[in-house]
């Protein structure tokens, strides 16, 4: 009988708890494999509010989406070039995470950003850099260049993949040929043409899975982000990270509440939480990639301490500019060298 | 009183009522909006501005060099066109080579026999494409089985480069398109009376004559249909070269996919996405006049 009662009393008690749940939700759309699942699972126990997640593979996809309406996403995560276009079509809520309590914690470096001045929409999720991946096995001079993919040496040719991200690509390759990002100068962009159907047929692929390909030697070298490479080192330790000494671009992608998110409060709750240097750090266990947050550094684990593809040499730093987005001008000219380029 | 006719007439347009709806609302509405969306303007950041413009249409098949202002053919679009339309038949011609003997083996054996082989040619059929996709991929990658196989049999000493290159997307395109060929070619033969070959080796024919004159004429009409069947969803293929060609090699759905994505001109997406469906139409009343002809000529 005791135990009889027992079990009514848990289920009413299990009844009462997921009524509970039910009023604490909170729809997160971001990248693939890119949330701490042991981050999110410590948010829903802290506020008792129950998170799900969705992928998607690209900005202009979740711009769509989002713009479509009826989506019941509360939380997005825009790259810094494409936040000033989700605020302009108007996707974006202003929810002035710069007077949140945990603001305090984001670096210097990322609180008055280009893409969103002073932070009234977004916080920082995660920063990196576009460069280049070696096996070193395979080549072993220096990498610290775009040469590794526009002109590759020898021992390269016919192992290298490149992303296939317009933006990244003809960054790069810009950068190479001795012009700025956004470019419109014909001239440069000529230059940049050329060199590019030039390099293509030493290419093996224009893909994604750079991780796996890079760890298997299916490819030795590919246009790369720095903390997929670093996923790629773990799991094969000739795999090494260059920064274009040319220019390589960075990028950040920010948290945001979407304009018509369901679930404001938990929203909030989440970005402030975020900020928060143990979780920022929980975010970056997982994708290996930076986070902006100051403070953080110490909840990392070790072997994100001194890894050379967080930490950006010195010497190097430099070389890096921040990525934008480029006005519909440049946009045209690009897609006409990319669809020459892809065909 | 009610007017029997009239109420016939109501009935019937009742009863027709579902079948118009998805005619319309499925078919040709969106059609109508991809036509509509052709002839737009391209906004900033995908979408279209409302404002007329042939530029789409235009931009199909010429473009305006940006360097030297020439207007030329849109060469990169006819490549595409020229690899979609040549794969495609290449699939159709590979389909036909190994479906063609698999249906006439399956056809000639014992009836209680055949179902179980059509179901093995089915069992792959209902399994989801990307998995089977990247099955192929898995098999001809550089460290993949096929190469491990060779390399440990000492027959190659480096890995043969299978994947990302035509080859490997005839083979994928095959692989996924083969059942579409083999039904239509077995479903014709179920119904040959095979008698018809005994009578012609009574006659003298040689084997070779008795296949070209008896057996191909007989079974051509499942032979047209399969072809269509795999050359159709062969021009529109967007996985297969996607995971198997490394991105290098476009075909159509890839430079579609491109207008609405990374590109953002969703006016030349429209427009491509016809200019496919064109293309389709134009093989379908080649399909419609071959076996109408052929029919004709047997009646």
């Amino acid at each position: 009988m005791i135990y009889r009662i027992a079990t009514l009393a848990s289920a009413a008690a299990l009844a009462a708890a997921g009524a509970a749940q039910a009023e604490g939700e909170l729809n997160i759309y971001n990248w693939g494999n890119y949330t701490s699942p042991e981050m999110i699972e410590k948010f829903e126990q802290e506020y008792d509010v129950d998170v799900s997640v969705t992928d998607y593979d690209s900005n202009d996809t979740a711009l769509a989406k989002l713009k479509a309406g009826g989506h019941g996403f509360d939380i997005v995560v825009p790259s810094g070039n494409y936040v000033p276009i989700f605020i302009e079509e108007g996707v974006l809520m202003k929810s002035n995470p710069n007077e949140m309590e945990n603001f305090g914690n984001v670096a210097d470096r990322w609180v008055d950003v280009e893409f969103d001045p002073g932070r009234e929409y977004t916080v920082p999720w995660q920063w990196g850099t576009v460069g280049v991946s070696v096996n070193t096995s395979v080549y072993d001079g220096d990498i610290d260049t775009a040469a590794v993919i526009f002109d590759p040496p020898e021992e390269l040719q016919g192992k290298i993949n490149v992303i296939p991200e317009m933006n990244d690509v003809m960054g790069s390759a810009i950068h190479y040929m001795g012009g700025e990002q956004c470019t419109t100068d014909r001239e440069v962009l000529k230059k940049v043409r050329d060199k590019l159907v030039e390099a293509k047929p030493h290419w093996l692929s224009m893909a994604y899975g750079n991780i796996e390909r890079l760890a298997n030697e299916d490819i030795a070298a590919t246009l790369n982000w720095n903390g997929a490479s670093m996923r790629a080192r773990l799991q094969n330790e000739d795999i090494a990270f260059g920064y274009p000494q040319t220019g390589y671009s960075i990028w950040m992608d920010n948290a945001a509440i979407t304009a018509d998110a369901q679930n404001v409060e938990n929203a909030k709750l989440f970005l402030n939480f975020i900020m928060e240097p143990e979780n920022a750090a929980m975010l970056s266990n997982f994708a290996r990639y930076a986070n902006g947050i100051e403070g953080s550094e110490e909840y990392m684990d070790e072997v994100m301490a001194d890894a050379p593809e967080i930490n950006t040499p010195d010497e190097l730093a430099e070389a890096g500019y921040i990525s934008k987005n480029c006005p519909p001008e440049a946009q045209k000219i690009y897609s006409q060298i990319w669809t020459e380029l892809t065909k | 009183m009610p007017d029997p006719i009239s109420s016939t007439a109501r009935t019937r347009a009742a009863l027709l009522a579902p079948a118009m709806a998805i005619l319309i609302f499925a078919a040709a509405g969106p059609l109508v909006i991809v036509l509509i969306y052709s002839f737009l303007t391209p906004g900033d950041y995908g979408g279209v501005v409302w404002d007329f413009s042939t530029d789409a249409w235009f931009g199909v098949l010429a473009e305006r060099d940006f360097f030297t202002e020439e207007l030329s053919w849109a060469d990169a679009h006819l490549t595409v066109f020229w690899r979609s339309i040549k794969l495609s038949l290449l699939t159709a011609l590979l389909s036909f080579i190994f479906g063609f003997p698999t249906a006439y083996f399956i056809a000639t054996r014992p009836r209680r026999s055949r179902d179980i082989w059509m179901l093995l040619v089915m069992i792959p059929f209902w399994t989801n494409l990307l998995i089977r996709t990247f099955a192929i991929m898995e098999l001809i990658r550089n460290e993949g089985t096929i190469n491990t196989v060779l390399i440990a049999m000492g027959l190659v000493t480096q890995p043969v480069q299978m994947l990302y290159t035509e080859f490997s997307l005839l083979l994928g395109m095959t692989y996924v398109y083969l059942p579409l060929m083999i039904l239509p070619i077995y479903a014709s033969m179920e119904r040959f009376d095979f008698k018809l070959v005994e009578a012609g080796y009574d006659l003298y024919a040689t084997r070779w004559q008795v296949l070209r004159r008896v057996i191909l004429p007989i079974v051509k009409p499942g032979i047209v249909a399969g072809s269509i069947l795999v050359f159709v969803p062969c021009l529109g293929a967007y996985v297969t070269p996607r995971v198997l060609g490394g991105g290098k090699q476009l075909m159509l759905g890839n430079l579609i996919e491109l207008q609405f994505g990374q590109l953002r001109n969703w006016p030349l997406g429209a427009a491509l996405s016809l200019t496919l469906l064109v293309i389709v139409m134009v093989a379908l009343i080649f399909y419609v006049r071959t076996v109408g002809t052929e029919e004709r000529s047997h009646g």
